[in-house]
């Protein structure tokens, strides 16, 4: 006879999960839900005027060249602040890593730039590096290089991605180092006594066995980079020079919050949400059987 | 003291306490006023209080122009709208379309039986926000110009004299070469508000459409025309001398206004309203002249038009609050009041009176820098051309013609195309805006 507690009531398991799923529900569906059925819509910013559009706004959207502008621009900048923050992260955790005087002194100050605020990252960015007033741009400027990202898009992509790389690398800091440390010591030891080089050891034992971190660190760093930057490209260069540093996110916010278009802006929110969908799949069904646990 | 007695008490006091509160109408004021501007605007919601018992102006600080505006139109559709918003003249026309959302001004002071004659206004301040029938729907608060701005330091240093500032574009090319070759090699000259000064004000300085339909004040069918041969021409020179920094390009904005207050741009043509920024903050002796034109233009210069902000009422709102709002109106409407604020904060005043009185004061003997944009607005009576801009999304729109002139000084595009670019995506966000609102 089976002696195991069951529980019969098919209601007590949503019970359970119902606060969850509430919170789920209330702050990601019905906003993800709200935008679709916005992105059918044209209307006025007063909200006065409403008129159903089907599918109107995706059409002006596919024919404007300034929206695969955008993408481009959110392809290379996604992808080169993601390479930069990930690698100058795992640099940094490994050399902290280290035995060294002061290690945890180095620790705490690389996890600060975390705690700052994006929008007043961009604010300390553009101080630097602006074109006339800047400090770091004054003596760029002394050495004969004309820095200008105020017209220049390709000075205005590099402060961009400056302020951004250095945004994320205090938290990719920190889960690298978590994953150095949970690395036994005996296998790098054994190489070491094998005579395997540091470099060697460190591409045969260490980055592999932290390819879960990475993997990881790379979900939420494509999201961090496809969401969270737009503070940073508000404050330093509002998406110009001639939409050089626009990103979709920055697009969706341009178009929505400053140009009171909000049909074409959920349009837009509409089809990153579908993207960042389709990327994290492709990632956890390709990329993932790469890792090793 | 028993339970009862001491509830009684309790709400005797409350009743004394809170009696003032209770009779007192709030009126919530939103603005997007920073630094002086905004110990101005404090300041007056604090004397206007304390002139009176029955009502009590609240003033919140949201943010900037376009913030302020997009905090209004969330909370009007959220159904909590201020009573009083500050709109930026670019937000003109979508404010007029929104007949729902705004209660015009001019109708509001009838109903709330204050005494109100559209005619004690300038006609250059208060034409910009009134309709094509001289209706007057926004009332007027800090209203500025374009002027240039110039540092007679380094005048005196080129070997220019700062009391004959130059009077056309061509002048300023070449001192803006004599200022660069004295020493002022990053900057000879730079405008701020990118589009507002070399499209808008330009436009309306040198008598040319911006665009049809009177700029957009006679209909929404309005189509941009800023693809001329004298803006591709002026464009032009503007690209050719940003190649070696005669001209330097200053962002969309006012942000670069502080290269000339820091001495590194000798000239900057931008607001009026940058007057107490550069009485506080410039270290050298300087002067203020109207903008440039092109001489080859029969009638130039023209008049100029109307920058800064107006103050919206809400709709929507009790009788008794639009009686408020009305009484604080007339109480900024006071001459002496306007006199005041004019000589203070450096905007312009909003009434004949108050700018007849400081004339007469002779203020403008000792300070003739504050009455450059009266002149200019004042400078020949308005046309089709000049009365004023009214076009929808252009805060979209000015942002979409700041690229195009952002590719064009890059050297990415031609004047142009630049222009044809801009006109082209321009005239989509009119139809855009169009079909929104005559629906």
């Amino acid at each position: 006879m089976e002696k195991r507690v069951t529980f019969d009531g098919k209601a007590l398991p949503y019970l359970l999960l119902a606060p969850q799923l509430l919170v789920t529900i209330i702050f990601f569906y019905w906003p993800a839900v709200q935008a679709v059925w916005q992105s059918f819509l044209i209307q006025d910013a007063f909200g006065l005027s409403t008129e159903f559009v089907w599918f109107e706004n995706y059409q002006t959207l596919f024919s404007r060249p300034e929206y695969f502008r955008s993408l481009v621009t959110t392809l290379i900048f996604s992808s080169v602040v993601a390479f930069l923050s990930l690698s100058l992260s795992l640099l940094l955790a490994v050399q902290a890593d280290k035995q060294i005087k002061f290690a945890s002194g180095y620790k705490t100050l690389l996890i600060w730039p975390y705690a700052v605020a994006p929008a007043i990252a961009g604010v300390l960015w553009l101080f630097m590096f602006q074109p006339s007033l800047g400090l770091v741009s004054q003596s760029i400027r002394a050495l004969g290089f004309d820095w200008n990202p105020l017209l220049n898009g390709d000075h205005a992509m590099a402060l961009v991605v400056m302020a951004a790389t250095w945004k994320q690398i205090s938290y990719n800091f920190l889960f690298f180092l978590a994953g150095l440390q949970s690395i036994p010591k005996s296998v790098i030891e054994a190489s070491a006594i094998d005579g395997a080089s540091p470099m060697r050891r460190f591409w045969t034992i260490t980055f592999p066995l932290l390819s879960p971190t990475t993997f990881y660190l790379l979900v939420v760093n494509i999201v961090y980079v496809f969401f969270d930057t737009f503070g940073i490209i508000d404050a330093t260069t509002g998406g110009g020079p001639s939409k050089a540093t626009e990103t979709l996110v920055y697009k969706v916010f341009h178009d929505g919050r400053l140009g009171g278009d909000l049909g074409g802006s959920a349009a837009q929110s509409v089809i990153l949400m579908v993207m960042v969908i389709g990327l994290t799949a492709i990632q956890f069904r390709f990329v993932e059987k790469k890792v090793q646990y | 003291m028993t339970r009862r007695s001491f509830t009684a008490t309790l709400f005797a006091f409350s009743a004394l306490t809170s009696v003032p509160a209770l009779a007192q109408t709030e009126i919530q004021w939103w603005h997007a006023m920073t630094g002086a501007n905004n110990d101005v605007v404090v300041k007056l919601a604090e004397e206007f209080n304390a002139s009176q018992k029955d009502y009590k102006v609240v003033v919140s600080y949201k943010g900037s122009y376009p913030d302020t505006m997009n905090a209004g139109i969330a909370a009007f559709r959220a159904g909590n709208a201020p009573h009083i918003m500050q709109v930026f003249e670019v937000g003109t026309a979508t404010m007029m379309a929104a007949k729902g959302a705004i209660k015009p001004v001019q109708e509001m002071m009838k109903e709330a039986g204050e005494a109100f004659d559209p005619k004690a206004y300038l006609p250059a301040v208060s034409g910009y926000y009134s309709t094509s029938k001289g209706e007057l729907l926004s009332f007027p608060f800090n209203s500025s110009s374009t002027v240039m701005w110039i540092n007679n330091d380094a005048f005196k240093k080129a070997g220019l004299d700062p009391a004959k500032p130059p009077k056309t574009w061509p002048d300023l090319f070449d001192s803006a070469k004599k200022l660069k070759a004295a020493g002022y090699d990053k900057c000879g000259f730079a405008t701020a508000w990118i589009t507002w000064i070399n499209l808008e004000q330009f436009s309306v300085w040198h008598n040319v459409p911006l665009s049809t339909k009177a700029n957009g004040i006679d209909g929404f069918d309005t189509e941009l025309k800023f693809n001329s041969p004298l803006h591709v021409k002026h464009l032009a020179n503007l690209v050719e001398l940003q190649k070696d920094k005669t001209f330097d390009y200053s962002g969309r904005t006012n942000t670069g206004e502080g290269r000339f207050t820091a001495g590194e741009c000798p000239v900057m043509i931008t607001s009026s309203g940058f007057y107490g920024n550069v009485k506080a903050n410039a270290k050298f002796e300087w002067s203020n002249a109207p903008m440039p034109y092109y001489p080859e233009v029969a009638g130039a210069p023209q008049n100029s038009t109307l920058g800064g902000a107006s103050l919206w009422v809400m709709g929507g709102k009790k009788a008794d609050e639009y009686k408020g709002i009305a009484k604080f109106f007339t109480f900024l409407s006071d001459t002496d009041r306007q006199a005041k604020l004019h000589t203070d904060s450096g905007y312009l005043p909003i009434t004949k009176a108050a700018y007849e009185k400081v004339k007469a004061s002779g203020f403008y003997k000792t300070n003739p820098y504050l009455e450059t944009p009266l002149l200019e607005l004042t400078n020949k009576e308005p046309t089709e051309n000049s009365r004023g801009l009214r076009l929808g999304n252009m805060v979209q729109m000015r942002d979409d013609w700041a690229e195009e002139i952002e590719a064009a000084l890059a050297g990415k595009k031609s004047p142009q195309e630049a222009l044809d670019a801009a006109v082209k995506r321009g005239n989509e966000r009119l139809r855009a805006f169009e079909r929104t609102v005559t629906r």
